[in-house]
């Protein structure tokens, strides 16, 4: 495949940044698009240029670490699928291909298409566990979970953290990762000594990290590679509110 | 004594492990070790790099115990550890199917799938300790499959006739992962763990023989920076990258390991390599990594080849009487779910016979039309639903369909620094765990045995050992020049990586890297092809000191500088592996030695010979390797061949 990209180059967070055009002919339809970028980056640095900087990793769907806005969408054209997944026989040839780095507030950029992340962590922190000292757990069948119950948790703890909702969302909102997480601890019996606190320390960093307000406009659920389902904000929205309105907060 | 690519030296006389009944070794060696006062144990630091299962519940539970721990990953997020991307599931012995498992059969199933090359009284320590792990995800919330009643459901897995292996879906390694890493980050916002993602582990700090710090690069500015401590924790996983192609994640490197090994630390079974063997085959030149089909599909996928070679029908078009189901016919009693050597084994012989399927025949058919037709499709989609996915994306053809194709690949590392029971190696101070150490999976690991290890290590052994080393040395605080020394040699390394200027890129060099070891040192060795590798290997690694080409400054995120170092400590990693692989004249677990097989063409191990553990030490730059043997002793499993017919 002949293919033109158009890759967004910025050397540091100072620096203002704009797209720069490469020409690559001889594209494997079976390559995946972080292997096409491999193949970009071997010719940058033969003819003597600075390769691309991205972040990626277990290049098997999973780790949350690999990014980019392909075409104007976070993780590319194709549903469900992370960056590493999405193979380039989904692409025409000759096609002009826009790849960009996540753009929110919350998420900096680093260089080139690489993004600071860490605010998520700093949710986790708020929060986003159940505490269980090691060693002091009671036995595993002590405490049954209906089926329902521990598949739909399952569901939402597949987010991998990559944040492809926050640069979907028109405010950089997280709620959908929040959502998933307040979901999944939430439904589980173990999860709700901590539910109320949860929510409500979760939802303040959230603000404090500079993402925006939730306005239900769905484009996460669309742009998840996990399909994690726009419900998820609802039950974070119904808990903060039990929390908070509903005086349940310790 | 000289064997002309290694010299022979002093065997390791104690492994640390108490004497007295298997059962109650642990109990006695916990009882033995010295305690850290609570109030002192936040004056004591400790040093952890990684954060996968090992690391991440290492950090967690010692943070929670007091101390002061400084965590480091190269990652942006400790939960990006490769860790998260094991599908399958974690082993412990529960009984919970009454199926007449015990902690003993594990033990015994995990020290004959490790063909004899394990330590028994860890094997026994780790089977016990699986049963806690499973309360402990659990309690944090670890979403593992369900029993409509609400109990944990369980499945089987290769190399066992017991359901003993709790699932999470095809992402149990994420859902451990998460609930080991929600774990560590409530222990950062408590102030115990102070947290350095996108930072490297470049060198160690020594004092007095002693581990004492590390000298890390942040990746985003390239600073290099120091942290002393009291114990340094290595929980930086295994090196199958030096394959180049390989199931592990693309950073995952050997450098933390291997700056450690050049100061003493014992480097053990580097050749043992595990080959994996349901993985997606490759698809040309363009491939960077290889993506695994997790092994729980061999519970209802069966294998097979066409009967006749070079039948290049559609899978569909071959009846079922020119169909071989190679491994049920080979190995009636374990059938499809024989252990990953053999699997693997058998998958490379039928291919070397011209029957393999798909592009270039390297590839075998794993085929669910038998499930789908027992269980209905529904079923099926319930079971590996997210896995049919994955291999739909990568080679574009649906498995509901059509047989998926499987080739074995590099999946895991066996080997890794030596380690004593206590998990510390013979740097004092230095300890090891998960798989960057060697200790419990002897050649070949059981499958869904690996998160079993490291969230044993992390959660349960680690914080039980590294308190009695920390109370018995009264360590003071780090001299300045050994800080200097080790600040300066990871200068001078990464100013030669900038300053040579070739005219071939990093990866160029790791491919041809992966190539020469795949080939010789791969699923089947023999003498001469190691004795090949042996010559290959130094002089493209002189080739790479002289002709790399690593752009930027170090002063910046350079990715190319990142993978400049970890690839030049692969190219003397690689050669220490044929060195250990060209020793040891047996085959054993996932290292095939052609010279040593039996009539069957099966392994033949050689316990007489080569029932030890082979552990290594640096000896320079220009020197060959020092041979260290630790006998291994079986006093409850008597090694017998393994035999799965």
């Amino acid at each position: 495949m002949k293919l033109t990209l158009r890759v967004w180059r910025q050397s540091g967070p100072q620096d203002k940044g704009g797209m720069v055009e490469y020409k690559l002919d001889d594209v494997s339809p079976d390559a995946s698009f972080l292997e096409m970028l491999d193949v970009l980056n071997e010719k940058l640095i033969a003819s003597g240029e600075e390769p691309v900087a991205f972040d990626h990793d277990c290049r098997e769907g999973i780790c949350g670490m690999c990014s980019l806005v392909i075409n104007g969408t976070p993780h590319g054209p194709e549903r469900a699928t992370t960056t590493c997944q999405l193979h380039m026989r989904k692409f025409k040839d000759g096609e002009v291909i826009d790849v960009e780095p996540w753009r929110a507030k919350a998420f900096p950029v680093v260089k080139d298409l690489v993004v600071d992340r860490s605010a998520f962590d700093r949710m986790i922190q708020a929060g986003g566990y159940i505490t269980a000292p090691t060693g002091t757990a009671p036995e595993a069948h002590a405490t049954p979970v209906p089926k329902p119950d521990a598949d739909r948790a399952f569901e939402a703890a597949e987010c991998i953290g990559c944040g492809a909702c926050v640069a979907a969302c028109p405010n950089g909102s997280a709620a959908l990762f929040l959502g998933a997480k307040v979901t999944h601890l939430g439904l589980m019996p173990q999860g709700q000594p901590e539910r109320w606190d949860r929510v409500v320390s979760m939802l303040d960093t959230h603000d404090e990290e500079g993402f925006g307000g939730c306005t239900n406009t769905g484009e996460c659920t669309v742009a998840c590679p996990k399909g994690i389902p726009l419900d998820v904000i609802g039950r974070l929205n119904h808990d903060y509110l039990k929390a908070t309105a509903g005086g349940k907060k310790r | 004594m000289t064997h002309g690519y290694y010299t022979s030296g002093e065997p390791i006389a104690d492994a640390k492990a108490p004497a007295g009944a298997i059962e109650e070794r642990w109990t006695t060696r916990k009882f033995e070790a010295k305690q850290v006062n609570p109030a002192n144990k936040r004056k004591k630091k400790i040093i952890i790099i990684g954060t996968g299962l090992a690391g991440g519940s290492a950090g967690a539970t010692l943070g929670e115990a007091g101390y002061h721990v400084q965590q480091f990953c190269f990652q942006d997020s400790p939960r990006r550890a490769h860790s998260i991307a094991a599908q399958g599931g974690i082993n412990a012995a529960k009984n919970y199917r009454n199926d007449g498992d015990s902690v003993y059969r594990l033990f015994y199933e995990t020290v004959k799938g490790g063909d004899f090359r394990s330590r028994e009284s860890n094997v026994y320590r780790l089977a016990d300790i699986s049963r806690q792990i499973i309360d402990q995800c659990v309690a944090q919330g670890v979403p593992f499959a369900r029993e409509y009643g609400g109990l944990l459901d369980n499945r089987s897995f290769g190399g066992t006739q017991v359901s003993r292996t709790f699932y999470a879906r095809g992402q149990t390694g994420q859902q451990l992962l998460l609930g080991a890493y929600q774990a560590l980050m409530r222990q950062v916002d408590a102030g115990n763990v102070e947290l350095y993602p996108r930072h490297e582990m470049l060198d160690l700090i020594m004092e007095d023989g002693r581990a004492r710090g590390v000298v890390v690069r942040n990746l985003i500015d390239g600073e290099i920076k120091h942290y002393t401590a009291d114990a340094v924790v290595l929980a930086s996983g295994g090196y199958g990258n030096v394959y180049f192609l390989s199931t592990n994640a693309m950073g995952s490197n050997v450098t933390a390991s291997w700056r450690a090994h050049r100061h003493g630390a014992l480097f053990a079974n580097p050749c043992y390599t595990q080959i994996h063997p349901t993985c997606i085959p490759v698809s040309g030149d363009h491939q960077s990594k290889l993506t695994l089909m997790s092994e729980s599909l061999r519970n209802d996928g069966r294998v097979w080849v066409p009967k006749k070679a070079g039948d290049t029908r559609r899978p569909y078009d071959i009846p079922e009487d020119e169909r071989d189901y190679y491994l049920e016919r080979i190995y009636p009693s374990f059938g499809n779910l024989v252990p990953r050597d053999i699997a693997s084994r058998a998958a490379k012989n039928v291919c070397d016979e011209g029957r393999g399927v798909g592009p270039g025949g390297l590839g075998v058919y794993l085929d669910f039309a038998d499930a789908i037709a027992r269980l209905g499709r529904d079923k099926v989609e319930a079971k590996y639903g997210n896995l049919f996915e994955m291999y739909e994306r990568i080679t574009g053809e649906n498995p509901y369909d059509t047989p998926m194709r499987i080739y074995p690949a590099v999946h895991y590392t066996m080997g890794g620094l030596w380690v004593d029971y206590d998990l510390e190696s013979t740097v004092p101070g230095l300890f090891v765990i998960g798989e960057a150490n060697f200790s419990d999976h002897g050649a070949n690991r059981l499958g869904a045995s690996a998160l079993m290890q490291g969230l044993a290590d992390g959660y349960f052994v680690l914080p039980n050992t590294i308190g009695d080393y920390i109370a018995r040395n009264s360590l003071p605080p780090v001299a300045e020049t050994a800080i200097g020394e080790a600040q300066e040699r990871v200068r001078t390394r990464i100013e030669r990586l900038l300053s040579i200027d070739g005219d071939r890129s990093v990866d160029s060099f790791h491919r041809e890297l992966g190539h020469i070891m795949w080939e010789y040192c791969g699923m089947e060795r023999t003498e001469e092809g190691l004795r090949k590798a042996l010559d290959l290997i130094p002089a493209l690694r002189e080739e790479f000191w002289t002709r790399v080409k690593v752009t930027g400054k170090g002063e910046e995120l350079n990715q190319q500088l990142e993978k400049a170092g970890r690839v030049a400590d692969f190219f003397e990693l690689a050669e220490l592996m044929v060195v250990d692989a060209l020793h040891r004249a047996e085959s054993c677990g996932g290292h095939f030695r052609a010279e040593s097989q039996d009539e069957d063409g099966e392994a033949k191990r050689d316990d007489d010979n080569f029932g030890y553990v082979a552990a290594w030490e640096w000896a320079g730059e220009d020197a060959q390797p020092v041979l260290h043997k630790e006998a291994l002793n079986f006093e409850y499993v008597k090694p017998t061949q393994r035999s799965y017919k």
